[in-house]
């Protein structure tokens, strides 16, 4: 652990920032914790799903007989059978739903699209009944390529993204620079892949529906659910105190589990329904594939001229989400003009969705080469080069940064790492068995979004708290990390704080989602603590019998579970006496919180990082390994530095996936992705993973949020994959563009 | 048809009367006699989230069909800790913060009191790694879960080390 950061009581006067550990960790270590698919309702059957063997065409039969004939199963659903919905599917559903496959006709739009849904009394009749269907198709022609598919100007990219952005000139900036670079670069369609797969236990009474299902955005989805449905929002219950994973992938609603809420109020039982990994590669998004082109002005000085970042990103033939990739580009190297635009194409797959972070994942690889490149270019280190084009204010509209310390991050990461004495070129370093080994960096960057979300928070009559938001924890540590603010909102100690969650009963705690969770309902519940304070201060100040009575204006303070005068520190009494006095058994506090808009305005907001990495390639083989990795990022105040770092490590484990594994790999004469599971769709083992080293860099960030929290899910990613592709390029003098890099890029 | 089988789960001699020879023991354990813990993520040997141990053995219940099994001693993460007492290397894990979503973690940790129980691991962190390499972690919390292993096995080795004394 490196805990040197001085995030601990110290700085905050508060127990946030301590580096406890996990309060799921015994239910998780003891196989307690329970997922969506561990529930096991009275009555329940099991549904699966079949799925498309064609990507492009239509269903023409299907053996509903023999199925049905298979001992066990109870139903089979077809178009022909699937009971109505009370939306229509190919409607998109705001604000952020997607149009869903849901046998609303026999068309095929992607390979593993759901065809039917097999219903049966054990999970094995239901899978055999599946197999048994023997589905005819009438295909055509699938278009996966990117010479295949219909390009368009897309209204928006990613979640309601803005599909360019420019200032200055562009053309008259490239026209004046000493020279031009122009790249291009190719990332891969890519897959969520969380180790849980998309699931759902579905059990109906009357108009009611309770769904244990993992889910990102709990009262989003129960807004959604219900219009399909047609029944009231608050009729649709979600449990997901944990999910195995969600990355994206389960903050939007998808068809197959519609289709077994639908079986389960058809057949009035309890339905269960889980992908197998394989299903996992259609209809519950993806990170679409990108072509992006880079032109990078320079000018004697090694300054930037112009950046235009163009990306051709794909999405399905039905519905967009774009990666809106060439957007990183846009706040972080200072540049006079900048262009960053989108071009959509349309693919036979199905609809791409956020997947950790969406854009700035793909964007920066292929901007951290670029800027790798221009370094070479102009015979400068490659972070001397990045310190020279330094975006002191956000490029193009000059706002300040909320805060911004990158260039600590640069700093330290650079003295940890050890990059003082890098040579220029590549090809000059080998190690004592003859491997090239190289060091590449890059910079890491990622948006603060917030959300609003909504909170509770009960002090108890006991001097204890309970504390209540409907989030999502998914591995991040929302349990620990959310309570740890609300303790400190509430001057108690975090043991003394239960934290209830994961239920969409609860009030609102926003989406798990672009790194904002901790933020947006952290922000919330210390705002609902510190209104249960409030209202507590208010009984004691003005009760004659208490030795807080008449602080008024001057003030109390709420520490260790008591309130101390402002002005005298001997004066002080505990929640308990005060309550117990009143005849109160508890006093509740509420809030609704987002951020401040005036502070939104006037500030560009962002978590910064540097990310530094060693590879040693087999110089006969192409092997690729690497060996190390430092990460340094600022992220505003650390909640919990443990569960931060790693947050940062998956981020970074992300980043040599992308660099080096991920692919999905689709036969183009079918359409068909080659690799949908995870013997061969590479994702890092154990093996992969050298030592890796996260640095928490302090900054303070007095307008992201009153509790000055940034977030810290996704940037790992940003950084890493370039970091990997220079130190490649620095270890053998190949650069490659085009994702993962593999063996035959090097030696070929 | 129904095929009757004797299986110790967790200390637990059980018979099992089983209606389907298509029943994994992932599927057993999971559907048919609500032992959760063990998990599903791939159903074909490819990420080690079902870890169990079988005869003291560390398998992919997902590749075991239950008509194979019996007679066999089975323990999954259920019947690890000693009551309310973690096993080290659950308690590592938590320390170590060995996981993040906590899915692939009870297949960790089998795989991981297999390991040590085969002594190959012998406190080198490269080792280990390569030894734990058929666990998938998505969320990618290998350096706690290396870390967790190596100090499990020193807990557990002195510890051997004391009763010897
Ligand atoms: S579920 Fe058995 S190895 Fe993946
Ligand atoms: S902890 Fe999430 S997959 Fe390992």
């Amino acid at each position: 652990m490196s805990l040197d950061a001085p995030s601990t009581n110290a700085r905050y006067g508060s127990n946030a920032g301590q580096p406890l550990t996990r309060r799921d960790g015994v239910l998780k270590v003891t196989g307690r914790a329970t997922y969506a698919a561990d529930n096991h309702p009275d009555g329940m059957l099991y549904a699966v799903t079949a799925v498309s063997r064609i990507a492009r065409g239509r269903v023409t039969s299907l053996d509903v007989e023999a199925t049905k004939a298979h001992p066990g199963v109870v139903e089979v659903m077809t178009p022909a059978s699937r009971p109505p919905l009370a939306h229509d599917p190919d409607e998109k559903m705001p604000p952020f739903g997607f149009r869903i496959e849901v046998l609303q006709d026999s068309t095929v739009r992607y390979a593993n699209q759901p065809i039917a849904l097999v219903i049966a009394e054990t999970l094995e009749a239901a899978t055999e009944g599946a197999a048994l269907l023997n589905p005819q198709y009438d295909a055509d022609e699938p278009r996966t390529g990117i010479d295949d598919g219909l390009r368009f100007d897309p209204p928006a990219v990613g979640v309601g993204g803005p599909p360019k952005a420019a200032f200055g000139d562009v053309e008259a900036g490239l026209a004046k620079a000493a020279q031009v670079l122009e790249r291009d670069y190719v990332t891969p369609a890519q897959y969520h892949n969380a180790m849980e797969p998309h699931a759902v236990v579905a059990e109906w009474d009357g108009d009611h529906v309770m769904l244990d299902m993992p889910n990102q955005a709990l009262a989003m989805s129960c807004a959604s659910y219900a219009t399909y449905f047609g029944i009231p929002p608050e009729n649709v219950t979600i449990r997901s105190p944990f999910l195995g994973g969600g990355f994206g992938s389960k903050a939007i609603i998808n068809g197959p589990q519609i289709l077994a809420i639908l079986a389960a109020r058809a057949l009035k039982r309890p339905v269960k329904l889980v992908l197998s990994r394989a299903q996992m590669y259609g209809p519950v998004g993806h990170r679409g594939g990108t072509w992006q082109k880079l032109r990078i002005g320079l000018n004697n000085d090694g300054q930037l001229t112009a950046l235009h970042h163009k990306s051709i990103s794909a999405t399905s033939s039905f519905d967009d989400f774009l990666e809106p990739a060439a957007n990183a580009s846009t706040h972080l190297y200072a540049s006079p003009a900048l262009l960053s635009e989108h071009e959509g194409i349309r693919l036979d797959t199905g609809t791409p969705g956020p997947m950790r972070a969406p854009g700035e994942a793909s964007g920066s690889a292929a901007l951290e080469v670029a800027i790798d490149e221009a370094a070479d270019a102009c015979g400068m280190d490659p972070l001397d080069f990045r310190l020279h084009n330094y975006a002191e204010t956000e490029p193009g509209s000059g706002r300040p940064f909320s805060s911004k310390a990158l260039r600590e991050c640069y700093a330290e990461g650079a003295k940890r790492f050890g990059w003082a004495g890098r040579p220029l070129a590549s090809r000059q370093m080998r190690d004592k068995n003859g491997f090239l080994v190289g060091w590449g960096m890059g910079t890491a960057l990622f948006p603060c979004p917030h959300f609003p979300a909504e909170a509770r928070a009960t002090l108890r009559a006991d001097g204890t708290a309970l504390v209540e938001t409907a989030g999502a924890d998914m591995g991040q540590g929302a349990w620990t990390a959310l309570a740890q603010i609300a303790a400190e909102a509430l001057g108690l100690d975090p043991e003394q704080v239960e934290l209830h969650s994961g239920i969409s009963t609860l009030p609102d705690g926003g989406i798990a989602g672009g790194s904002g969770h901790t933020a947006s309902a952290g922000l919330a519940l210390n705002n609902a603590g510190k209104d249960a304070i409030a209202q507590l201060s208010e009984l004691a100040t003005n009760d004659p019998a208490s030795p807080l009575f008449g602080a008024g204006n001057i003030g109390v303070e709420a520490r260790a579970g008591r309130l101390y005068r402002r002005d005298d520190e001997t004066r002080s009494e505990s929640y308990a006496e005060i309550l117990a006095r009143a005849g109160r058994r508890e006093i509740v506090g509420t809030a609704k919180a987002s951020r401040d808009p005036a502070a939104a305005e006037a500030h560009a907001m962002f978590s910064h990082g540097a990310v530094f990495a060693e590879v040693k390639v087999d110089p006969d083989l192409g092997q690729i390994r690497v060996t190390r990795l430092v990460g340094a990022f600022a992220a505003g105040r650390i909640i919990n530095p443990r569960l931060v770092e790693s947050q940062y490590f998956g981020g970074m484990i992300w980043g040599v996936s992308f660099a080096l594994h991920e692919e999905a790999i689709i036969d183009h004469r079918t359409g068909r992705i080659m690799n949908a599971d995870l013997a061969e769709y590479h994702v890092p083992i154990n093996a992969d993973i050298p030592s890796l080293e996260a640095i928490l860099i302090p900054e303070n960030d007095p307008f992201v949020n009153a509790i000055g929290v940034k977030g810290v899910g996704e940037i790992g990613i940003t950084g890493t994959v370039g970091a990997i592709a220079n130190a490649i390029w620095h270890a053998t003098g190949v650069r490659v563009r085009k994702f993962p890099v593999r063996l035959e890029d090097i030696i070929g | 048809m129904s095929l009757s089988i004797s299986l110790t789960i967790n200390g637990q001699p059980r018979t099992i009367a089983l209606d389907d020879p298509r029943v994994t023991l992932l599927d057993l354990l999971r559907e048919r006699l609500d032992l959760t813990g063990t998990k599903k993520g791939c159903d074909r040997g490819q990420c080690g989230a079902c870890t169990v141990l079988v005869d003291g053995r560390r398998i992919n219940s997902c590749l075991s069909l239950v008509a194979s099994l019996d007679g066999a001693d089975v323990q999954t993460i259920e019947g690890l800790a000693d009551g309310d007492a973690l096993h080290p290397v659950q308690a590592a894990f938590i320390e170590a913060d060995g996981f993040q979503c906590g899915y692939c973690t009870p297949g960790q940790i089998m795989s991981a009191v297999g390991l040590i129980k085969e002594g190959h691991a012998s406190g080198d962190p490269e080792r280990v790694r390569e030894l734990m390499s058929g666990n998938i972690c998505r969320c990618g919390a290998y350096q706690g879960i290396t870390e967790a292993v190596l100090e499990a096995q020193k807990v557990m080795a002195d510890k051997k080390g004391r009763n010897a004394a």
